[in-house]
């Protein structure tokens, strides 16, 4: 039988694999990749609780706005990836250390 | 020798005199102002007048503003003449100098029958003299200089004369002197000049001195009299009312006069003013006379001590014994100027000035007796000296001192008028010995030495004359003005009997005075005549080659230079060079007559020659005067000078003359001479003479004209025509003794010995003293200072700056760390956001 507890077992791991992704990855395309996974480790959570625990919906509409804000942020995120290959040659964010001046 | 030994009061009433009538006059200040404006005018602009206009331009200014001067000084006498005897006074304030509580001190001048008598003197005899050095500058580059000077001179002799008050007079006074150094040392590119310049200017440093100490001493004296203190009994007879002490500040003079107390109408206290001081001493209501004559200071009489101190200035601007050093050698300067500030004006302020100041010295004959005799002791020192020199301006020069000696022994012995008189006389005999020197130096080519000179009664007749007259003068013959007021002098001298020295009577220092006074006057005639023998009787003897010690003209250097130039240029000249003024032609018309006579071929002149002195434009005017040595070396003749000297000297010998009979003996005629009447009002003072029989007075005058008698025939038998062989035996008899004398008896020497090293020595010693001690402590002091400054340092360096730099650094060197948690990636950034997280959780887990 699936508990609660697989959920947020699974939950966990995409959201440490996304943190381990964003905060390791040198391309800045992972990175927004690894951002995806820790929203959709939350979202995990959120589908999860919603079943288990409340009952109703709110939790799968929640789930769905952040897959509509996961896109945006993507939007977003690739939109400024592209500046900054502009800007650099590349899109190593070793590279892009700009804030530090 | 004793005739009547009592005492009594020759000349003056006894009577008490009153306060001085004083008539205001606005013209007297025009007196000094010519001379000054003349002074101002070739001084400023002078040298540019000269190469404007010529020489003409300088001397017609400078003569101008004397003979200007002079025109003011007849209408003030005039003016004199016309008032009653005894309100001969006229003043002319100009304003206020100082005010000083009751004391002021004006701008002011006064003509009384004293100073009217020196300021036609002074502006007369100067005038003349002016018109002298026309002719005998005429070879002078810097010729508006001199009559600068010369007129700057007379200006500071007239304050002196005219000064109504010590200020005044002071101002002169050292004004003189400036004017004397500045005319000694007119040649100053001559060592030899510059330094007898400083040296009159320094002697007469001490005796300024003394005058002022003297001075100074007075002022205190009269203003102790006015502030009575506890305790101090010689005032207590004498204390004021009491509006007298009340010290009030004035605002000017006017107030001040009027704040001023009075007794009697007359105004008593300190005062600078001649008028007054002679008002308080005088009228006796005052109290000032009784309370000056007990007057005492460490136990010395205070008007003593006065009158000594200010005699001590007389020596110095006099040349009385002990600062006399200074005057024989100021013949350094042009001949005119000995003539007119070493002769005739300058040397006799001292003079002047024991006269003015009679009433207070008569109030002391212990000062009267020292002045006496210090003048006798001038007198008979300086004639011997001058016994044997060889320079015609030195020997003038020691007749001088000694002259003046015999004017001081007039002044000391209470014969005031007489002292004056000399003076007067002494200004016309010795004007013209000094320039018939002059005109005989210009005629030898400047040449000084007499023994270079002889037979000039030939060439030079005008000259001769006058100088022969002259010398008549001084040597007291009854002809001339010489005879009447030395014999005058002497005669006072025998009878008084009042001196003192010490404070103690001393009744045979007038005869005594007498005795050498009248062997004074034989050696007075004995080396006038010399000087006159050796100069113009005999053989010219300038014409034998000579180059010696004595040919100490300033032009020497340049003239050598500028005579070989010559020589070069214009080599078919010959030996033929022109007289210094014969290039001068053109500026004045005497000189063409005396070219005239030079004409004869013996003197060399041909037209080439003539032509060279016009085409050198005389630009050069040192050029002029090596044309004048030049000639002199090839030995050229003495000629006569050119008529603006020959006329002065005929005037001055003419006043020599006139002048005797302002003071015809009252033996003779039984009134007072008639300069003694016109003295009368200012040469006041009570002085008590022997009375003496008027047979005994004609017996001194025989002894007088036998002095002079003995002396001209001595010098006669020696010296005319330089045949006698007597002298130079004499001399070789007499080496060691000759050459005492000769030298001066060493004076010079000693006080280069006594006065110069000592100082010199003083100054070393207090120059290493300095170096060393003083130096020493000031190094130290700067040592440790320096020191403390590096202590200091070292803290501020090590202690202070280390601090703050160490805070510095800290802060630094933390900055420099921390820079780098600051990467600019965002995942280090991440890093820490999950560490703080991790601390945040691992923190809620410890604590709950």
């Amino acid at each position: 039988m699936i508990s609660l507890n697989h959920f947020l077992v699974v939950g966990a791991l995409l959201f440490t694999l996304g943190l381990v992704t964003v905060a390791t990855r040198r391309n800045a395309v992972g990175i927004l990749m690894g951002v995806e996974l820790i929203l959709n480790g939350a979202n995990v959570n959120f589908v999860a609780f919603n079943h288990y625990v409340t009952g109703g919906v709110t939790g799968q509409v929640f789930a769905l706005f952040v897959i509509v804000l996961a896109a945006a942020e993507a939007a977003v995120g690739l939109a400024i990836v592209l500046s900054i290959f502009q800007t650099f040659k590349t899109i190593d964010v070793r590279h892009a250390d700009l804030m530090r001046e | 020798m004793e005739p009547h030994a009592n005492l009594q009061v020759v000349g003056h009433a006894a009577e008490e005199l009153g306060r001085l009538a004083v008539h205001n006059v606005s013209y007297l200040w025009l007196i000094p102002l010519f001379p000054l404006v003349g002074a101002a005018i070739n001084a400023l602009i002078g040298w540019k007048l000269q190469k404007v206009f010529g020489k003409k331009i300088v001397h017609r200014i400078a003569v101008t503003a004397m003979f200007a001067s002079f025109a003011v000084a007849l209408r003030a006498f005039w003016q004199l003449l016309h008032l009653p005897a005894d309100e001969r006074f006229l003043q002319n304030t100009l304003w206020n100098l100082l005010t000083a509580g009751r004391v002021t001190v004006d701008l002011a001048f006064a003509l009384d029958p004293l100073s009217m008598m020196m300021v036609l003197v002074i502006t007369g005899i100067g005038a003349l003299i002016h018109v002298f050095s026309i002719g005998y500058m005429a070879d002078e580059p810097a010729y508006w200089r001199f009559f600068s000077y010369l007129n700057l001179f007379v200006f500071a002799m007239l304050l002196l004369v005219m000064g109504d008050n010590f200020a005044v007079m002071f101002f002169g006074w050292e004004g003189v002197g400036l004017a004397s150094y500045l005319l000694i040392a007119f040649w100053y590119t001559d060592p030899e000049k510059a330094k007898a310049g400083m040296k009159a200017f320094v002697a007469n440093r001490f005796g300024d001195f003394g005058f002022i100490a003297g001075l100074l001493l007075l002022f205190w004296a009269l203003g102790g009299a006015w502030t009575p203190r506890d305790g101090f009994a010689r005032n207590l007879d004498y204390r004021p009312a009491t509006e007298l002490n009340a010290v009030a500040a004035a605002a000017n003079a006017a107030e001040a006069d009027a704040l001023a107390p009075r007794v009697e109408g007359v105004k008593v206290g300190p005062t600078l003013n001649f008028r007054e001081l002679r008002d308080q001493v005088v009228i006796e209501a005052t109290g000032v006379k009784e309370h000056l004559v007990h007057a005492n200071i460490w136990g010395v009489s205070l008007l003593a001590l006065v009158g000594i101190l200010l005699f001590v200035g007389a020596m110095g601007k006099s040349a009385q014994l002990p600062l006399y050093v200074w005057l024989p050698d100021a013949m350094a300067g042009p001949t005119p100027v000995s003539a007119l500030i070493h002769a005739a004006t300058m040397v006799t302020a001292g003079v002047y000035m024991v006269a003015r100041l009679n009433f207070l010295f008569a109030l002391s004959p212990s000062a009267m007796g020292w002045v006496a005799l210090i003048g006798a002791l001038t007198a008979i020192f300086a004639a011997s000296i001058g016994f044997f020199q060889y320079d015609i301006k030195k020997v003038l020069a020691y007749s001088t001192v000694s002259q003046l000696g015999f004017m001081f022994i007039g002044v000391g012995v209470g014969a005031y008028w007489a002292g004056v008189y000399h003076l007067m006389t002494h200004a016309f005999f010795k004007a013209t010995l000094f320039l018939g020197s002059g005109s005989v130096i210009l005629g030898c080519h400047h040449e000084q030495d007499m023994r270079k000179m002889g037979g000039l009664k030939k060439y030079m007749p005008i000259t001769r004359w006058t100088y022969l007259f002259a010398c008549i003068a001084i040597a007291g013959f009854p002809i001339a003005n010489g005879f009447y007021s030395k014999d005058e002098i002497l005669w006072k001298a025998f009878t008084s009997r009042h001196l003192e020295l010490f404070g103690a009577p001393v009744p045979w220092l007038g005869p005594f005075i007498y005795t050498v006074g009248i062997v004074a006057a034989i050696g007075t005639a004995f080396y006038m005549f010399r000087s006159y023998y050796m100069t113009f009787t005999g053989e010219y003897r300038g014409n034998a080659g000579h180059h010696d010690e004595h040919n100490v003209d300033p032009h020497a250097a340049v003239a050598a230079k500028a005579s070989a130039l010559s020589h070069s240029v214009h080599a078919d000249d010959g030996a033929a060079h022109a007289f210094g003024v014969d290039s001068h032609a053109p500026s004045h018309g005497a000189v063409k007559l005396h070219a005239v006579d030079h004409a004869a071929p013996a003197h060399g002149h041909d037209d080439a020659h003539a032509a060279h002195g016009h085409d050198a434009g005389h630009a050069p005017a040192t050029h002029d005067d090596a044309d004048a040595h030049g000639h002199g070396h090839h030995g050229g003749t003495p000629h006569e000078s050119p008529w603006t000297i020959t006329l002065v000297l005929s005037v001055l010998a003419a006043g020599s003359f006139v002048t005797l009979f302002l003071g015809i003996p009252a033996a003779w005629t039984h009134t007072a001479p008639l300069l003694e009447h016109w003295l009368e009002p200012t040469l006041l003072a009570e002085v008590p003479f022997a009375h003496v029989e008027h047979v005994w007075e004609y017996v001194f005058q025989g002894a007088g004209v036998l002095a002079a008698t003995i002396g001209w025939l001595a010098a006669r038998a020696l010296y005319k025509d330089g045949l006698s062989d007597v002298p130079a035996r004499l001399k070789a008899r007499f080496e060691a003794a000759w050459t005492v004398v000769y030298n001066k008896y060493y004076v010079d020497e000693l006080y280069a010995f006594v006065v110069l090293k000592p100082s010199v020595a003083l100054a070393r010693s207090l120059s290493r003293f300095d170096g060393s001690v003083i130096d020493g402590l000031v190094n130290f002091v700067g040592a440790i200072g320096r020191f403390l400054g590096r202590f200091d340092a070292g803290i501020d360096k090590y202690l202070v700056d280390g601090l703050v730099n160490a805070l510095a650094n800290a802060t630094w060197g933390a900055g420099r760390q921390l820079r780098h948690v600051q990467t600019g990636r965002i995942q280090t950034y991440l890093y820490g956001a999950l560490g703080g997280a991790l601390v945040v959780v691992l923190l809620n887990f410890l604590i709950s």
